[in-house]
């Protein structure tokens, strides 16, 4: 029973509702987050375990009710029990978030113990680590890449290389390493003439569309690693889009959002990356812009990832003020209606096998591509389901994950196949790679249907 | 701005959904947006009607006859039995359902080994009917200890069905978990996987037949618990009965259940293919309006997005789902805040016997025979807010067996209403 002072005699047939009653302390030393009512709310429906992607197929994998409130309670009860190894085995799609009625943090859960497993646990001179860690800083080696990409795509996609590099760190050479742009998004922004010229471009549109010129649509784009380095395409088309509708557009220092990093529980990584993120984007917050991602991943990390994991100066503000692209002009503007009224020729105007990838789920946006292009001229949209795409990020790319991966896959593959489209469609870069993988579709982001539709 | 149209219905489960399918097919433009994931897999997957009175008389044959003597604060006799009736028809419209043949209730064998009265079943659990006299076996799995076969199979014989049934207990074939999920095995079974007997791969539907088949005793129907598969379920059990020789059946489970995940698929289906507009993953946390309800707000992580409409409807569930919640000192539905009736004094509002006669059972809004919620004095709270599912007060779905059944006609009526006011 509780410790709390004079604890009042308790009366059965008339309970002491107390009014003198103060709530007990539990873990009254600690700077963490404090996860017990999260575990105090899991009723056990096991309603997450059915969501679990990577449970439905591999054996050893406990799921996702085991990995937080079981596990996290089991930490509280005994000081000598250690994070089983299974958490390395979660691929952090999230899909258990969305499937609480209990409104239980899973994921923060799990984000908690692997970071706590990998930095107490881990033997940071193992090749499992050593190839985690280079797996989460992708950043680095695409920095790296961008600066010779020709080099790189020839390179990285080099059979014996890749044979070592499985051999060696146990990155799997199924897969091909997705090509670099010969120009990165930020080049093209820079030559462009940055946020000046955005301004420009943002303010003629206003004009022509009637609105106030000097109107605060503003926002502060998030393109994260992918659309710098390998997609630029998406980013311009976030650009074009945006400016469409009169919204001037900033560029802001960032680095990655960190959702490899929590995946692989390199909470440390993730951290120094977000504190920049959070320190270039809370300052444009203050003066009115909201921040918009252009991946769907990279907007969890912002909204709902950075507030449970790290206690950042501004961190809430930002988390309030990120949005998907797609979501923001859909909340802001008569997003339906302008596509409506559109139509679509040219390279775009196709039949897509839409996915809507798992990190979209819980912020509510795994149907709004589906919703909003099924009334446009010219494109049809197919949603393939709702499975999981199987490659979670780096997961896919883990020699000993790649088969899980793949059947994980495989229901996405025969949707797609059965599908009108032979063109893919999704938010998410290690999505795309995964369809292009199973399906050998070129994918595209649903900004560029949007720009093929709208921008003339 | 915000999002918009014409009907916005707020809660994702069989009551909203059917409300949302009804609007959308009368030609309103529909939205619908559920806190989390639908609660029908937490549901069996059968639907009852009416399988009780409220005074505990049962089971009984004929719900739609039993319906004009329930008390008039009850959700059926708001809508009446015609709009039950149509209720469910749009139901069979929309789903694969067994039972619709009848108006009478089917018996069927729950994992406890009880007989329950219900009046939709799904296909895959219609070779369990206690009306058919073929004797049955039922098979559970070792790891699966929601199901005890022998123990329900005793069960139901000392109920007196009018078939010998046995229960056995097998080890599923492969080595899969001790705490496997369902979808774990629905997925094996699915996609035909092959798993290790005494060293030799085989098919797992052929495995899982080759273990059953030595212990039938000329049985000619066996019950597995509902995990023969989720995408495919038609084919598992189809290659499994060609394989024994008999019919296969699922017995119907707590949660997680694969019967009401099924359902929850084919109703989201047919809510897409209306035409309607959906999303889950944020609550309803805020609304504006005065006499009537302008717009209401997700929340998104601090972020709180417009949604706005004409028409409203609610459908939030009960006490469970948490569209009625209650502290030490008052019942209250949170997203409109909704009058609901309920004793002042907190001891009045449970029986002392543990399967007593609850008043919190009932607990939640009252409405006018259009659905819209009443507030203290008898008016409607809103002009353009109706009510449908656990959200309402006035009866006991549990003692009843009537939770599926007022979902669905009530989610059709506040569907239908809202429908009609915005063309």
């Amino acid at each position: 029973m509780s410790d709390a002072e004079e604890s009042p005699t308790f009366e059965p047939a008339a309970p002491n509702t107390g009014d003198e009653f103060e709530p007990v302390d539990v873990f009254p030393d600690s700077d963490d987050f404090d996860l017990r009512p999260g575990a105090d709310s899991c009723y056990k429906c096991s309603t997450c375990d059915t969501n679990c992607p990577v449970a439905e197929v591999d054996d050893d994998f406990p799921g996702p009710k085991f990995q937080g409130p079981e596990q996290w309670r089991l930490k509280q009860t005994d000081d000598d029990y250690t994070v089983d190894d299974s958490i390395m085995s979660c691929s952090n799609c999230m899909r258990c978030d969305n499937a609480c009625p209990s409104g239980v943090p899973l994921s923060q859960m799990h984000n908690t113990a692997r970071g706590e497993y990998v930095s107490e646990q881990m033997d940071t001179l193992s090749v499992e680590y050593v190839r985690n860690r280079i797996l989460a800083n992708y950043r680095t080696s695409a920095f790296l890449a961008s600066k010779v990409p020709r080099l790189a795509n020839v390179a990285m996609n080099f059979g014996p290389a890749r044979w070592l590099m499985e051999k060696t760190l146990g990155v799997t050479r199924e897969r091909d390493f997705p090509e670099f742009a010969t120009q990165t998004f930020r080049e093209w922004w820079a030559d462009r003439g940055g946020a000046d010229a955005s301004r420009r471009n943002a303010r003629e549109r206003r004009e022509r569309r009637g609105e106030p010129t000097d109107g605060e649509k503003k926002v502060a784009y998030f393109h994260g690693c992918y659309s710098n380095y390998n997609t630029p395409e998406v980013g311009k088309a976030m650009v074009r889009v945006y400016e469409h509708f009169g919204y001037e557009v900033v560029a802001p220092e960032q680095r990655c959002s960190g959702t490899p990093m929590f995946a692989n529980g390199m909470l440390a990584d993730a951290r120094r990356h977000a504190e920049v993120n959070v320190s270039s984007m809370s300052d444009l917050v203050e003066e009115g812009y909201d921040a918009v991602a252009s991946c769907t991943s990279c907007s969890m990390a912002l909204r709902q990832e950075y507030p449970e994991l790290f206690d950042i100066d501004g961190i809430e503000e930002v988390a309030a003020n990120t949005f998907e692209a797609l979501e923001y002009l859909r909340i802001n503007e008569d997003l339906t209606g302008a596509v409506r009224e559109a139509e679509v020729s040219g390279d775009l105007a196709r039949e897509f096998a839409y996915h809507a990838p798992c990190h979209a789920r819980n912020q509510g946006l795994d149907r709004q591509a589906v919703e909003l292009f099924r009334d446009l001229e010219g494109a049809g949209i197919e949603d393939v389901g709702e499975s999981c795409s199987g490659i979670s990020g780096t997961y896919g790319w883990k020699e000993e994950k790649y088969e899980k991966s793949m059947e994980i896959g495989e229901e996405m593959f025969e949707h797609m196949a059965h599908a009108e489209g032979e063109v893919g469609m999704t938010e998410c870069p290690t999505c795309a790679m995964q369809m292009e993988h199973g399906s050998g579709y070129e994918i595209r982001h649903p900004l560029e249907l949007l720009e093929a539709a709208l921008v003339e | 701005m915000a999002i918009e149209s014409e009907v916005l219905v707020v809660g994702g489960g069989l009551a909203g959904l059917t409300s949302a399918i009804t609007a959308a097919r009368e030609g309103a433009d529909v939205r619908l947006v559920s806190y989390k994931q639908s609660t029908l897999r937490h549901a069996s997957g059968l639907v009852d009607l009416l399988g009780y009175t409220p005074d505990g008389e049962g089971p009984l044959t004929d719900p739609y006859a039993a319906m004009a003597d329930l008390p008039d604060e009850h959700p059926y006799r708001t809508v009446g039995v015609e709009t039950v009736r149509e209720a469910m028809s749009l139901f069979d419209a929309v789903t694969a359902y067994d039972g619709g043949h009848t108006d009478a209730n089917a018996l069927l064998p729950t994992h406890g080994g009880t007989v329950k009265p219900t009046a939709r079943y799904p296909p895959g659990a219609a070779a369990g009917v206690a009306s058919d006299d073929r004797d049955m076996l039922l098979v559970g799995l070792e790891s699966m200890t929601d199901f005890d076969a022998p123990h329900a199979a005793a069960h139901m014989d000392a109920a007196g069905v009018p078939f010998g049934v046995r229960g056995v207990t097998i080890q599923f074939p492969g080595d899969l978990r001790a705490d496997a999920k369902v979808t774990r095995y629905a997925k094996l079974l699915d996609t035909n996987g092959e798993v290790a007997v005494r060293g030799r791969k085989r098919p797992v539907r052929d495995a899982l037949a080759e273990r059953v088949n030595p212990l039938l005793e000329g049985e000619k129907r066996v019950g597995f618990p509902a995990v023969l598969g989720d995408d495919r379920a038609d084919a598992v059990r189809a290659t499994l009965a060609e394989r024994m020789g008999v019919d296969v059946f699922e017995v119907p489970a707590g949660p997680p259940s694969l019967p009401g995940l099924r359902l929850e698929d084919a109703l989201f289906e047919a809510l897409d293919e209306s035409g309607a507009s959906f999303e889950t993953g944020n609550p309803v946390v805020e609304y504006e309006g005065d006499g009537g309800v302008e717009r209401v707000f997700l929340e998104k992580n601090g972020a709180k997005i417009p949604v706005s409409a004409d028409q409203y409807v609610l459908a939030t569930g009960g006490l469970v789902g948490k569209g009625i919640e209650s502290d030490r000192e008052a019942v209250r539905e949170p997203v409109f805040d909704c009058h609901v009736p309920h004793p002042a004094d907190r001891y009045d509002w449970f029986d002392e016997a543990v399967f007593g006669d609850h008043p919190f059972a009932a607990f939640g809004v009252t409405t006018d025979a259009t659905l819209r919620p009443l507030d203290e004095s008898g008016a409607p709270e809103f002009d353009n807010l109706r009510a449908a599912g656990g959200v309402l007060g006035g009866y006991d779905y549990a003692a009843e067996k009537s939770g599926s059944g007022v979902s669905i006609a009530t989610g059709y009526a506040a569907g239908r209403n809202a429908a009609r006011e915005v063309q």
